[in-house]
């Protein structure tokens, strides 16, 4: 991928300024995981007033539960899961500053709006390329909520990561318009999503 | 009757459980490799070489394909002429899946009660166990390590008995839409009409296990297949629901006789990683 943008976190206002739907990224630096239960607490803590167990602003978070790791490896295979079961939680994530998002799937009109109200980004990384994920993950190491298991807080540092634009800062949306583009279908497309995920 | 010791179908479900959660299946890879090669989205195609290296890397590290190593889902074909012996059927198999989730690094991904306290069991256990009895004196294992993400795009409907072809392929559309992303497009779909609500859904998962290409044994079935294909494919949803002319790899159709008053229609769907593997004892 050649045409690849190379980005650093935490993330500032003129990088997700000039990321559009799309647009293939390389991420590099520290990342941190959240899944349901994770956010669930953090947002608990939030709420109490207490202090989080990570710096929000301008970090990215990531939607993963790797498999553990074999011997000698800093992390199994850790692909991105379905960000929509996140959906709930997501806007005051975004509020407390939270500027970027990666995982899989389309995120509901709330969680859109959200993300280009606090100018910030969701990025998916391609699902079910965990083993290849791997490789651009070089360090893991859990710091909050051990208990959870595949769902603790885990902080990465990774190289290069690949991930795609999926929702920019100023609404746009790559699902959406990908979807219109390739449609030969004349079926209109159903409002909406699918509950679950 | 021929005996076939629990331990052996232990040993068996441990293996099936590391092979399927590492080694994509050569129909799947091919389905992929083809769909590569008439995809019209370039964003698309950047999607699927991804998804094809990640392949190769799986099988030459030992890393599992997707870190959601699933639900072990197995449907047992049982010889009526098999008698198990040393240990009770359903014992072995879940012991085959704690041992396959330990051994092979998976992730342990079930929650006991389910609508409270989701407490992780920790070995991957219980399965979902499907038991089948057929001719003869062999037992099959049919092994899928089935992911959450498709799997909670699964859909069921009955519709009124006149509405039909259309009802189902109007059906099938809408659960793709619906679900963009959520499930891993490519998929492998599988719908299940007739039968009753269980039957229905029980069909369109075991159609999942049929190879990519393959066609139904009655003609207007596998013709139902390549209308679905053809209409799932137009939908522009694409891999990873990013855009494209590659939505599915297949549509699998499986039918079951059904009341007068039904017509009971189950989408089950599997992510482009489809997952499978089978053993004969």
């Amino acid at each position: 991928m050649s045409d690849s943008i190379a980005i650093t976190t935490p993330l500032t206002d003129d990088v997700i300024e000039r990321l559009k739907p799309g647009d293939h990224v390389s991420i590099s630096g520290v990342i941190y995981t959240a899944r349901d239960a994770a956010h669930k607490r953090l947002l608990e803590m939030a709420e109490r007033g207490e202090q989080l167990p990570l710096e929000l602003s301008g970090q990215i978070v990531y939607y993963v539960g790797p498999t553990p790791p074999r011997p000698g490896m800093v992390i199994g295979s850790a692909g991105p899961t379905t960000a929509m079961r996140l959906d709930p939680y997501t806007p005051r994530m975004l509020e407390l500053g939270l500027k970027g998002i990666i995982g899989k799937g389309g995120r509901g009109a709330a969680v859109r709006q959200a993300i280009a109200s606090n100018h910030a980004v969701y990025f998916i990384a391609v699902g079910g390329t965990g083993a290849l994920l791997n490789r651009h993950i070089k360090k893991a190491e859990v710091i909050a909520f051990e208990d959870l298991g595949t769902e603790a807080i885990r902080r990465l540092e990774v190289e290069g990561f690949p991930a795609i634009v999926v929702n920019d800062c100023r609404g746009g949306d790559l699902l959406e318009e990908g979807r219109k583009q390739f449609r030969t279908s004349d079926r209109p497309i159903p409002a909406g999503q699918a509950a679950g995920g | 009757m021929r005996e076939i010791p629990a331990a052996a179908i232990t040993d068996a479900i441990a293996k099936l459980a590391v092979e399927a959660t590492h080694y994509l299946p050569a129909d799947v890879e091919g389905a992929i490799r083809a769909a590569r090669a008439t995809e019209k989205s370039p964003l698309a195609v950047q999607v699927i070489d991804e998804i094809l290296e990640n392949a190769e890397i799986a099988r030459e590290r030992m890393l599992p394909l997707c870190q959601d190593t699933g639900t072990a889902v197995v449907h047992v074909e049982l010889g009526q002429e098999v008698h198990v012996s040393g240990g009770y059927v359903v014992d072995a198999i879940n012991e085959g899946i704690r041992r396959g989730y330990a051994e092979g690094y998976l992730r342990k991904s079930i929650a006991a009660r389910p609508f409270s306290a989701r407490t992780n069991t920790g070995d991957n256990t219980p399965g979902v166990i499907h038991f089948e009895i057929v001719p003869g004196d062999e037992l099959k294992l049919m092994f899928m390590p089935k992911g959450g993400g498709c799997e909670n795009m699964s859909r069921y409907q009955n519709f009124l008995p006149g509405m039909g072809r259309k009802a189902v392929i109007d059906f099938v559309c809408e659960t793709v839409d619906l679900a963009g992303g959520n499930p891993c497009p490519p998929l492998i779909i599988g719908v299940g009409i007739g039968g009753t609500a269980e039957k229905a859904m029980t069909i369109a998962k075991h159609a999942l296990f049929r190879p990519v290409g393959s066609r139904h044994g009655d003609a207007e079935a596998a013709e139902l297949e390549d209308e679905l294909f053809a209409a799932v494919n137009a939908l522009g949803v694409g891999p990873q629901a990013v855009g494209g002319t590659t939505t599915a790899l297949d549509v699998f159709v499986e039918t079951h006789p059904t009341h007068i008053t039904s017509l009971p229609v189950a989408v089950s769907m599997q992510c482009h990683s489809a997952r499978t593997r089978q053993a004969v004892l």
